[in-house]
């Protein structure tokens, strides 16, 4: 993007700071982002998105498709992607479970995609107004396979926006789908939001071959390569397959050589930048033998508990998950050596709360604090649930 | 210092609209505002609520936990909320749609707007109302901001009605 199609863009998104909603701030970050092409299917509470994205993208020369559902929507994205653009879909609970087949498929074929989901309460239609955390674990495990993504967490009309615009770069760099797990809260929400000036804006674009087209190894490169991408009109032959595919992209379902070979580096493309793509916030953990790890909107409330504890003198800390896959393993199981103690509130039954223990391995307690229903907790409930996991553990 | 503005009653009232002209108009303010809205499935006639906090820092639990101002524009709403607002808060209520304790705030907000000609501004008046009597918001950036959020052509219709919230308390 230059300064003069940033600036046409400016124009289009309106002053700054902008008091717009979470959806609306994530199609504005994908505006920025480059994204060129959206398809989606309209679902309560992620249709501002779509709404957005359905009168900014024929202004920039974009397309918008109302897709039939949202199969088709992220089969779309996935063929845009493919014939060269940023693309992007959004959804909700029931949209994002049936869009994983085809995120596998994203995975397998190696194709920069970015999925927003804006989380409602489920199972199924569920409560479609009401804010909920129930696609954490989805987001990682929805789709059948082995496999590895990347998700981010915004807790804010603000990082909505940024983060939109990281989900594309990190989607362009390591070529796999990108998910945004916002939800009716943050996605409905307004509040001031600065738009990035150009010169704070780092878009980051697919690596495309440079060899001759003779020799072009579509799927090639080392254990943990991101190979560039031949995307289609660039005049490099590839045939893109969710089949276990060799460095060529033949189909080679019987080798369990080549699906090796294929799946690990998949995965370790990923894992292998684990620790650069560590995204947490840090607060008050400075001598703290509590903490509370949370995500999304629920680490606002959270914040406002950890204050309200420190204020009574207990020595309370805060961390945030922005980046959620791949899992903040090493940091928690440190932090885990640190406090005796850490609580995991969280809009569901019982999601991150998993690899959060998984992480700490026993070396402290680890308690949850579920909350379903529509409603996000209260400063009160989380500060409570604190003080009974300190007296619990001096017990 | 951070204000809790809760804005409750029926869908179709104007009530999310409302809470995000008076955050817009925080912004204006160059405050710090955060808007949430619930509401039910039904565009019309089920239940509507928009928080809207105002506060020059940084504001990280979004919601209201115990409202400095309160308006209800609704008899359920009213039942449902009047006993959470905070000690020395305000309490609005729409004087023809709500029987509410004899300290609230009682103005026909309805009424004012069929004087008016189009009962859907009534949200508009309460706006002026809410701004003047609780003083979260200037005058001027209410003004802007109202016109930055009407349909073209109602430009004059709405500033008369913020002008009658201005005056009718």
């Amino acid at each position: 993007m230059d300064e003069r199609e940033y600036a046409a863009i400016r124009k289009l998104l309106g002053e700054s700071p902008a008091f717009i909603q979470g959806d609306v701030a994530c199609a504005y970050g994908a505006v920025l982002a480059g994204c060129r092409f959206f398809a989606g299917y309209p679902i309560t509470p992620a249709t501002e998105t779509s709404e957005s994205m359905a009168s900014l993208m024929p202004r920039v020369g974009g397309t918008y498709i109302q897709m039939e559902d949202e199969i088709a929507s992220i089969a779309a994205v996935i063929g845009a992607s493919w014939a060269g653009q940023k693309a992007m879909t959004t959804t909700s609970g029931p949209g994002f479970s049936l869009m994983q087949e085809n995120i596998g498929y994203a995975c397998m074929t190696e194709t920069p995609c970015v999925i927003v989901d804006v989380q409602r309460s489920g199972p199924s239609t569920g409560q479609p107004t009401e804010p909920a955390q129930g696609d954490m674990m989805q987001s990682r495990w929805g789709s059948h396979g082995d496999y590895e993504l990347i998700a981010l967490v915004p807790h804010s009309v603000q990082e909505c926006l940024d983060l939109v615009i990281e989900a594309f770069n990190l989607a362009e760099r390591f070529r796999v789908p990108v998910i945004v797990l916002t939800d009716a809260e943050v996605g409905h929400m307004r509040e001031k939001t600065v738009i990035p000036e150009f010169k704070d804006l780092h878009l980051v674009e697919r690596e495309r071959p440079t060899v001759p087209r003779e020799s072009y190894v579509p799927f090639g490169g080392g254990a943990a390569a991101v190979p560039p991408m031949g995307f289609f009109g660039l005049g490099y032959r590839t045939y893109v397959t969710g089949l276990t595919h060799t460095e060529k992209g033949l189909p080679a379902t019987s080798s369990a050589a080549e699906h090796t070979k294929l799946v690990s580096r998949l995965c370790e493309k990923i894992r292998q930048a684990s620790d650069a793509l560590v995204k947490v916030e840090e607060r008050y953990l400075d001598g703290a033998e509590y903490a509370v790890v949370s995500y999304g909107v629920t680490s606002r409330v959270a914040l406002n508990a950890v204050r309200l504890l420190r204020r009574r003198k207990k020595k309370v800390g805060y961390l945030r998950l922005i980046g959620l896959w791949p899992f903040p393993e090493a940091r928690l199981a440190q932090l885990g050596k640190q406090v005796k103690g850490l609580l995991v509130p969280e809009m569901n039954l019982g999601q991150i709360v998993h690899p959060v223990r998984e992480a700490v391995a026993g070396k402290c307690r680890v308690a949850q604090l579920p909350k379903i229903g529509g409603a996000i907790h209260t400063p009160a409930e989380i500060a409570e649930a604190v003080d009974k996991l300190m007296t619990g553990s001096r017990r | 210092m951070r204000t809790e503005i809760q804005l409750a009653g029926f869908g179709g009232q104007g009530i999310v609209l409302s809470g995000l002209i008076l955050g817009e108009a925080a912004i204006l303010d160059g405050l710090n505002a955060v808007q949430t809205q619930s509401y039910g499935p039904e565009s019309r006639g089920g239940a509507a609520r928009s928080d809207v906090i105002i506060s020059n820092m940084g504001i990280d639990y979004p919601k209201v936990v115990s409202p400095n101002v309160l308006v209800t524009l609704s008899q359920p709403a009213y039942d449902k909320y009047h006993s959470l607002i905070s000690e020395k808060g305000l309490l609005i209520v729409d004087a023809d749609l709500v029987e509410s304790e004899a300290s609230a705030l009682r103005v026909p907000f309805s009424k004012l707007a069929d004087e008016l000609g189009r009962r859907i501004v009534a949200n508009v008046i309460m706006l002026g109302t809410l701004a003047k009597v609780s003083e979260c918001v200037s005058r001027e950036s209410l003004e802007r901001a109202v016109l930055r959020n009407i349909p073209k052509g109602t430009e004059e219709l709405n500033l008369k009605a913020l002008a009658a919230g201005f005056g009718s308390s």
